[in-house]
């Protein structure tokens, strides 16, 4: 495939459905431009690697999906939907799940609580419902721990269920802000750089746990990862951004054949 | 299990206390229950949603004025003024709650401290007289016999402050048990996280501003009936960082731990000031001196509150 081709990502129409469709975004911070029209899509139940050299603009992509920026142009549609006017908190709804490239934990709750924050969506009950403990919200509490149980086992926290989560290791940690994030039931899991700071072992699991939920769920993912070995294995898709700009997106091997990739990103040497 | 017993030996106790005692510490008795519902409002806000207030004094005002204004001057009961007065408080502190979205930390402690500052000014306000009583203040009646039960009048406010302050307290042990309670928490301890898990953080936090108000307006209107007396001057700062005193003494984001703090700011500067009979005429400044010694004496024994000090020897009985 010409490097063109690839450069300009893939034709409007292309893939009828795509779950994600980032349009000609671009953002900027006074006089930085992070993000310089970035265009790609995420098919429904595919993996997608985001890959790039620090300060490529990956996080900042990962921010504008989750409404946390403002793209200064472009669009972004989920389910064809434009995400523009969607607030912070209705993502969630949506189906959009994410973690954090540094951790952001809920510190002075137990594990079983932060994974019961992430169900908080998808359950009804305000204050009145609450404060009154009506069936209502007793029901929707039950429905909560069911789906925490759920998760707190599939991800293998059954033994720090209890402990708060300020106290855990960090590679735990990680599982944790991953059921956290499930509890959501995406259908778009956002993941940033779930492998930093894993061991060998930890991110040969890693890269099959997330094959796993793929497929059990039919989700979509989009990986933000430094660790090539994982985003190669594991993705039907890769785009790679450089200076806030696509250079390359095809499958893993083309990306990792494409000359402007092995400039920017994997030196050299690869 | 262990805290049930607590809270219900808690209760037992409470609830007799009328049988045991009378007149001035009976009234002591009700004081700590009024203050206790305060400092369960002021908890919720601060100790588990994160949001500091230096200003609760003006919400208690607010519900003791109210209360005391609808009882004196439209003749209303008591058991009607206070509901109406914090559900003016719940609106005033809803409202508060959107400009305090836009500050954090220490600039809604300035905002709210603002609040603590203006409110016994224009409680005291010229054009006002006719509704507040300017500095005079207004005098309440107080209230009958609870139930129409043969009480004197100091058990009846003491049970009624009781009652009040149960059926309170078990409505924030139920917000904050659930799905609320766990939102209020998450939105303290990583507001973005919150939102992202689908936490609407700006309705949550408003809604907890107006709740903290309302269990201040409580608090402010049954001191109306329980003092007998509303006047600018018992709403000042001081009353303000009294809560705040409260609140950390006992224990932020601890429920048993407002009971503590209200104990607390009842009693210790009692004792301080009784103090200054053994100093003599000299001794003027005394009592605050004791009081700040009590307070960083607290501090370096339990820096996480009383509560926490209970909850860690807990954990080392529970070890050995």
């Amino acid at each position: 495939m010409p490097p063109g081709e690839m450069a300009n990502g893939l034709a409007p129409g292309a893939r009828p459905d795509a779950l994600l469709s980032v349009e000609g975004v671009s953002v900027r911070f006074g006089g930085v431009i992070a993000l310089d029209d970035v265009s790609f899509r995420v098919a429904r139940g595919q993996i997608c690697g985001l890959i790039g050299p620090n300060g490529a603009g990956k996080t900042t992509l990962f921010n504008c999906i989750s409404r946390l920026y403002q793209p200064s142009a472009g669009d972004i549609r989920y389910e064809g939907r434009p995400l523009s006017k969607v607030r912070v908190h209705e993502i969630a709804e949506l189906g959009v799940a994410r973690t954090f490239q540094n951790l952001a934990l809920f510190s002075t709750m137990t594990v079983r609580e932060n994974v019961a924050v992430g169900a908080h969506a998808c359950a009804r009950g305000g204050f009145l419902a609450n404060a009154f403990s009506s069936p209502q919200a007793r029901r929707a509490e039950r429905e909560i721990a069911a789906v925490a149980d759920a998760l707190i086992e599939e991800c293998r926290l059954q033994h720090v269920a209890d402990r708060y989560v300020g106290e855990l290791p960090f590679g735990v940690k990680k599982r944790v802000e991953l059921a956290r994030a499930l509890a959501i039931s995406p259908k778009l899991l956002l993941l940033d750089e779930p492998a930093a700071g894993l061991n060998h072992e930890e991110v040969d699991a890693l890269a099959s746990e997330i094959v796993r939920m793929r497929d059990r769920r039919g989700l979509s993912v989009l990986l933000v990862e430094h660790h090539m070995n994982l985003v190669m294995r594991i993705s039907d898709q890769v785009v790679a951004l450089d200076f806030g700009r696509v250079i390359a997106d095809g499958t893993p091997s083309a990306v990792r054949a494409h000359p402007d990739v092995i400039r920017a990103y994997l030196g050299s040497a690869a | 299990m262990a805290s049930r017993l607590a809270w219900g030996l808690a209760v037992v106790f409470a609830a007799s206390a009328p049988f045991w005692m009378s007149g001035y510490h009976l009234y002591q008795g009700a004081q700590v229950l009024i203050y206790a519902i305060a400092l369960l409002g002021l908890n919720l806000l601060t100790g588990y949603n994160g949001q500091l207030s230096l200003g609760h004094g003006a919400f208690f005002a607010i519900g003791g004025y109210g209360a005391s204004i609808l009882i004196v001057k439209l003749g209303l009961p008591y058991y009607v003024a206070i509901p109406l007065a914090s559900a003016v408080c719940f609106v005033a502190g809803f409202l508060f709650g959107f400009p305090a979205l836009r500050f954090g930390g220490l600039y809604l402690a300035l905002a709210t401290f603002a609040l603590a500052v203006a409110t016994p000014q224009l409680l005291a306000f010229k054009r006002l007289d006719f509704l507040t009583g300017g500095s005079e203040g207004l005098h309440v009646p107080k209230p009958g016999p609870l139930l129409g039960l043969p009480l004197s009048v100091d058990q009846s406010v003491y049970w009624l402050c009781l009652a009040v302050a149960i059926a309170l307290f078990a409505i924030a042990a139920n917000l904050l048990r659930g799905r609320v309670g766990r939102a209020l928490v998450a939105i303290r301890d990583h507001p973005i996280a919150a939102e992202s898990m689908g936490v609407d953080a700006a309705l949550y936090k408003t809604i907890c501003f107006g709740i903290s108000a309302f269990y201040a307006g409580v608090a402010g209107g049954l001191d109306a009936i329980a003092v007998g007396f509303v006047s600018p001057e018992s709403f000042g700062l001081a009353l303000s960082l009294a809560f705040l005193v409260g609140i950390v003494i006992g224990g932020l984001a601890s429920l048993g731990g407002v009971i503590f703090g209200a104990l607390f700011i009842e009693f210790v500067p009692n004792y301080a000031d009784q103090l200054t009979v053994y100093f003599g005429e000299n001794a003027k400044a005394l009592p605050g001196a004791v009081y700040g010694v009590m307070m960083i004496a607290m501090m370096a024994v339990a820096p996480m509150g009383i509560a926490g000090l209970f909850r860690s020897l807990a954990q080392r009985l529970r070890k050995a």
